[in-house]
């Protein structure tokens, strides 16, 4: 009983995060300007990580590191195109 | 001697955790490598040449911390309802906050708090006057939102940092 | 998902009650990006998925494999450490460089640039 409550549990996370990803890439298509794109990519990398935290479905510790990738590249990509954005240039 | 090779001991000590935690294991292999990680990349980071903290009251610390925890989460729970209702009357806006506090970390701190805090962002700093710009989602009042910051955070942080 | 089975009772329901918070918590906080109307409004949504959101699945993960392995793993922890330090970062730079932006136009919407910034 707990175990399929628990199993319909993971699957309606995972369809939450889902929804959620597909709200970001919304607001990354419509924009309107650079920085409602970069926040709405900041916004998907973090819900990519937290579908990977849910490794839980698969039983496998592999998944939390792939997780700790995501949010790494995507702290480095944000601070990365914010700056871009103020300067007009990555490195100065 | 000490001083010499581990000039930010709690750095060290932090950076071999992080590595132990990462390879899950206490093998002394590990332990080795982690070791000499943690005590030649706090000698990097020195190079930096980073100003001193002086922490003065850990335990008042320890309660900010608390309190910041016990903020975030009612925060979270007023922003997902202002998000779930829709509200059209829901007023927000910027609001400029005269500080006392000047420590470097100290304002470091601040800030991490302020934008953690859902609902709360801090904008800018402006050093010479010391005033704080941040935004608030739901600025009902913008004296009550000053008083706020300064009572619940500033005033701890001055205690600890100054 | 037989591993699953492994699980006694009461972590089996803890674990599901933490998971389907932290991504209610998550998919609140994309809504707000999609709903809210203004950048500076929409700043501030995201920040329920880094917080709480993230600590319940984080809580959830530690508790499942845990009690799967029978020892404690607090590896996760460090996704939790590493975003709680980061996201103040990025989301402070993202406000300032839109803070820029809109001054550089001439927007009336923000406040003007103070002497010592």
């Amino acid at each position: 009983m707990s175990h399929s409550l628990l199993g319909a549990a993971v699957i309606v996370a995972q369809v939450l995060l889902l929804l959620a990803m597909s709200f970001s890439i919304i607001r990354m298509a419509r924009g309107p300007r650079a920085q409602d794109r970069v926040l709405a990519l900041d916004a998907l990398y973090v819900n990519a990580m937290l579908l990977l935290t849910i490794g839980i479905r698969t039983g496998s510790l592999l998944y939390v590191e792939a997780g700790l990738i995501i949010a790494l590249l995507g702290f480095a990509g944000t601070v990365a195109l914010s700056k871009f954005l103020m300067r007009g240039q990555v490195i100065e | 001697m000490i001083r010499r090779w581990l000039p930010y001991p709690i750095l060290s000590a932090l950076l071999l955790l992080i590595w132990l935690l990462l390879n899950q294991s206490v093998a002394p292999g590990t332990i080795l490598l982690g070791a000499l990680l943690g005590i030649a990349l706090a000698k990097v980071f020195g190079l930096l040449r980073p100003p001193k903290a002086h922490v003065h009251n850990y335990r008042l610390l320890g309660l900010l911390f608390l309190r910041v925890v016990y903020d975030i989460v009612r925060s979270n729970i007023a922003v997902a309802r202002i998000i779930l209702r829709r509200d059209s009357r829901m007023q927000s806006g910027f609001a400029a906050i005269p500080l006392t506090l000047t420590d470097h970390y100290g304002l470091a701190v601040l800030a991490c708090i302020i934008t953690s805090t859902p609902g709360t962002i801090w904008v800018s700093y402006d050093s010479g006057a010391n005033i704080l710009l941040i935004h608030v989602l739901d600025l009902v009042d913008e004296a009550d939102w000053i008083d706020t910051i300064k009572q619940r955070y500033e005033r701890p942080l001055l205690e600890i940092f100054q | 998902m037989n591993h699953l089975d492994d699980l006694p009772p009461w972590a089996a329901i803890l674990v599901a009650v933490l998971v389907l918070l932290g991504a209610l918590l998550a998919f609140v906080g994309s809504l707000g990006l999609l709903r809210l109307k203004n950048f500076y409004k929409r700043v501030h949504a995201p920040t329920l998925g880094t917080t709480l959101g993230t600590f319940f699945m984080l809580a959830a993960s530690i508790t499942c494999f845990s009690v799967l392995h029978g020892r404690p793993i607090f590896y996760e922890i460090l996704i939790g450490v590493f975003l709680t330090l980061t996201t103040p970062i990025t989301l402070m730079l993202l406000v300032r460089a839109a803070l820029y932006r809109d001054r550089e136009e001439g927007s009336a919407d923000v406040p003007q640039a103070m002497p010592h910034e």
